[in-house]
């Protein structure tokens, strides 16, 4: 499939007012809001396009599926920083546009934090360029950092340019056991001092804490951290296939501050991200307000009924911002509408 | 518009008589120059609000303003409108170390929030040289950077929220203390916006954990492409310093006879190149970029001893602008980026028109990160020099976005580079910024005519020109 082909679909969804529906691997079509319109299905734009380990910079077409950028950046001895999570067959766009990241955030970053530029494909099916393939750029406003994570309501990121690092050449993990409270104040006590921790996962009474780095800061830090090293599944914690994920009941994801005491809400409960991602089980009522107080928000992140809406409600002027926004990138409306807002 | 804004702000907030707009004339961009109609300097948000509310009312321009050591023209006042200083918002409102967070008002000073985190053993990682004076409003308009950049970010992966209000007086909040916001993320599209979209009246950082310590390498070369080689050996063997910096023969000359740094001016190039962390961990790190950096053929390497050789390292590199200033009457700086494997090209192809043109080049570069800042030395009361120096400049430029790089990492594009603003960015672009803009501002009152140039045709123009010592507080160490 060529760009041209892409943009021609979008150009004639535009004159028709037809929504389109962007669509790699489907791994993600849970997320958010239910999507609707025509499937634009981008694995057939695939491929690597630009890899320079000694650059840190990766450029991928939107179809590439994520394991082959993954397995590329493996071989010599990089990765993708963030630590994104798949949910399946994911690819590389879906992975820019849902804009998820897994364990590392924390210490490491998020993914728009990687986003160096993009080559996006807006409602109007022009093909733009953003940002660049260089680690410092303040040409023009930030427009690859905005569109990662849009879940392709402001166009279709037909090739993102990322900041990759090399993988850390040692890794350890060890399993303390803590009640909520005393996780959090351990977390956040560690979080101060330069520690090289790069995941923790708290969950029914035990704390998982990962060390990444050089071999003196390991197991220095490991040393003071304390503990049973132990083998630990972070690939199930950000894959979501831990026992705590299965399921059909309700996931809700709560992004708060990472000192939010413990929210004594109903439902099992994972914590991760330091205390900064709280991920809960169940029914769990006035969620959103209890997350808003904490000064973070609350994601409707797996549900059979997602008519709370799958994300926060937005303060009306930011909503008012979004909306000009969204008509700036897609006047006719037509880029996977309602998949992040009804009025989106 | 005195009057309207002497209707809620003190006299002494209210400057509009010649003598006391003309400090306001210009920022560190001193070649351009605008008398502003009125400054206005209010002290609480809700003043703020009222004069965004006044000159929204007016359709009155409006350019908000921190320190002014912007090199780019970015606060370059309007004539017939506002200059906002938010030089009054001085307060740190909160240093919370166990959540790691300083909540800060727009003109605390960069450095002041290391300075008020440091008791906590904290710290704000982006330290832009100019950190003693230029203020976290103007790093968040710019997405400033700094010497440590390459490992811990930009101000954009270092700033968690912003308060600000609209061109209309809203009040908005973008980002949060929690690590993600809900929506579209417009914390990432107004870091670095030059002050075009809305006025922060709130910023919440991050502070990091300091290092336990920091040794720094000086290494020599006797060709400067195979110093920039041996930058991209560095990063090959999958270390990222926490500096990579380099400098060429002609700026060690010109900063020794300024700072007597200890550099070896025998070498074509130096690179610096520091390691932080425990102390095991530095001494690991720094035996390896050894390893690296001797078998990449430098030529004498050296590692700074103590804490006080490896700030007379850096002291070097950080004064290396007012040094160049020294020695010519005029330089023209430049601030393009470029992939690093192409630094060794870029280089042999400044030194080309080195010959070209008849004029010299010193260059320092942010190697780590690519981000190039050649000085060209030139006499501005030489009318032929001068019009040189613009097409050197312009052709090194070009050289920039031909290699897949850009027009400016770190400096913004402001007045100075609006005009090369096409050189990077199609017709399309150019009207997607527009409209941007248009969402946040519909009528174009904040900072007209700055960052996006109009669909204009677009001419060669622009770069940093310093004439006779002439950059604002030319005191404060740069780049």
């Amino acid at each position: 499939m060529s760009l041209q082909h892409i943009t021609e679909r979008i150009r004639a969804a535009a004159e028709r007012k037809l929504a389109l529906r962007f669509r790699g691997g489907g791994s993600k079509d849970f997320y958010g809001n239910a999507p609707r319109g025509e499937v634009l299905d981008t694995r057939a734009y695939a491929g690597i396009a630009a890899y320079e380990p000694s650059e840190l910079v990766l450029t991928a077409r939107c179809g590439t599926p994520l394991s082959h950028v993954e397995g590329v950046l493996n071989e010599r001895g990089q990765c993708l920083p963030f630590e994104p999570p798949h949910f399946g067959a994911a690819t590389f766009g879906g992975c820019v546009a849902a804009g998820l990241s897994g364990p590392r955030r924390a210490s490491a970053g998020a993914l728009r934090d990687f986003v160096l530029g993009v080559k996006l494909i807006d409602g109007r099916g022009r093909v733009l360029q953003f940002g660049g393939q260089v680690m410092k750029n303040v040409a023009g406003y930030d427009i690859s950092r905005l569109v990662a994570g849009s879940l392709g309501t402001l166009g279709l990121i037909a090739e993102a340019s990322l900041k990759v690092l090399p993988r850390p050449a040692v890794e350890l993990t060890l399993r303390l056991e803590m009640d909520e409270a005393g996780a959090l104040e351990a977390m956040n006590r560690w979080a101060g001092e330069p520690l090289p921790i790069s995941a923790t996962a708290w969950h029914a009474g035990v704390l998982a804490v990962r060390l990444s780095g050089s071999d003196a800061a390991v197991s220095g830090a490991a040393r003071r951290i304390g503990g049973a090293e132990v083998n630990y599944a972070w690939d199930a914690i950000r894959e979501q296939s831990h026992p705590f994920f299965a399921g059909d009941g309700a996931l809700w994801r709560l992004s708060v501050p990472s000192v939010t005491p413990a929210l004594g809400l109903p439902g099992a409960q994972l914590i991760e991200w330091g205390g900064a991602l709280r991920w809960i089980r169940g029914d769990a009522g006035n969620v959103r307000d209890i997350a808003k107080r904490a000064g973070g928000h609350a994601t409707l992140f797996r549900a059979a009924d997602k008519s709370a809406g799958a994300f926060a409600p937005l303060e009306p002027v930011l909503m008012r911002l979004h909306r000009s926004l969204k008509s700036a990138f897609d006047p006719a409306g037509i880029l996977n509408p309602g998949r992040l807002y009804a009025e989106l | 518009m005195a009057r309207a804004l002497r209707a809620f702000l003190p006299a002494r907030a209210v400057l509009f008589e010649e003598e006391d707009t003309r400090p306001y004339e210009c920022d560190g961009l001193t070649a351009y120059r605008q008398l502003p109609m009125v400054v206005a300097l209010p002290e609480t948000e809700e003043q703020v609000q009222r004069v965004l509310i006044t000159c929204s009312k007016l359709e009155v321009p409006v350019v908000p303003r921190g320190a002014g050591t912007g090199l780019s023209g970015g606060a370059l006042p309007p004539g017939d409108g506002v200059l906002l200083s938010m030089a009054k918002f001085m307060r740190v409102l909160r240093v919370d170390p166990r959540a790691r967070v300083a909540v800060v008002q727009p003109g605390v000073r960069n450095a002041v929030i290391s300075e008020v985190a440091a008791p906590h053993g904290l710290y704000y990682a982006p330290d832009p040289s100019s950190q003693i004076a230029c203020t976290i409003g103007g790093n968040v308009a710019e997405n400033s950077g700094g010497v440590h950049c390459l490992k811990y970010g930009l101000t954009l992966h270092n700033v968690l929220r912003l308060r600000g209000l609209t061109i209309d007086g809203e009040p908005l909040e973008v980002g949060a203390e929690a690590p993600d916001a809900p929506g579209l993320d417009l914390l990432a599209l107004a870091i670095g916006s030059e002050g075009m979209l809305f006025v922060v009246t709130e910023v919440a950082v991050k502070l990091l954990p300091k290092p336990q310590g920091a040794r720094v390498i000086m290494a020599s070369f006797d060709d400067v492409e195979k110093a920039g080689d041996a930058v991209a050996a560095v990063i090959a063997t999958g270390i990222i310093p926490a500096g990579l910096e380099m400098m060429d023969r002609p700026a060690t000359h010109a900063v020794e006879q300024f700072v007597a740094a200890g550099y070896d001016l025998d070498a074509a190039a130096i690179l610096l190149c520091e390691s932080d962390g425990t102390p095991a961990e530095v001494e690991h790190e720094i035996a390896r970029m050894k390893a690296v950096l001797a078998s990449a053929g430098a030529v004498r390497i050296a590692v700074s001893r103590d804490e006080a050789e490896r700030l007379r390292f850096w002291s070097g590199r950080k004064a290396a602008f007012p040094a160049v200033g020294r020695i010519s009457p005029d330089y023209y700086c430049m601030d393009g980026t470029i992939p690093r494997k192409r630094l060794g090209e870029v280089l042999n192809f400044i030194a080309e028109m080195e010959r070209k043109y008849g004029l010299r080049c010193p260059n320092v570069f942010h190697a780590g990160d690519g981000n190039l800042h050649p000085l060209i030395l030139f006499d501005a009361n030489n009318e032929d020099e001068l019009r040189r120096t613009e097409q050197f400049a312009g052709e090194v430029l070009e050289k920039c976005v031909a290699v897949g790089g850009t027009i400016t990492g770190e400096h913004g594009v402001g007045v100075e580079k609006i005009n090369q603003m096409c050189a990077q960015f199609g017709a399309a672009e150019l009207e997607l910024f527009h409209a941007v803009k248009r969402a946040f501002d519909p009528r174009g009152l904040l900072n007209p005519g700055k960052a996006v140039p109009t669909l204009a045709p677009c001419a060669e123009h622009g770069r940093m020109r310093v004439h006779r010592g002439a950059l604002a507080h030319p005191e404060l160490p740069r780049f």
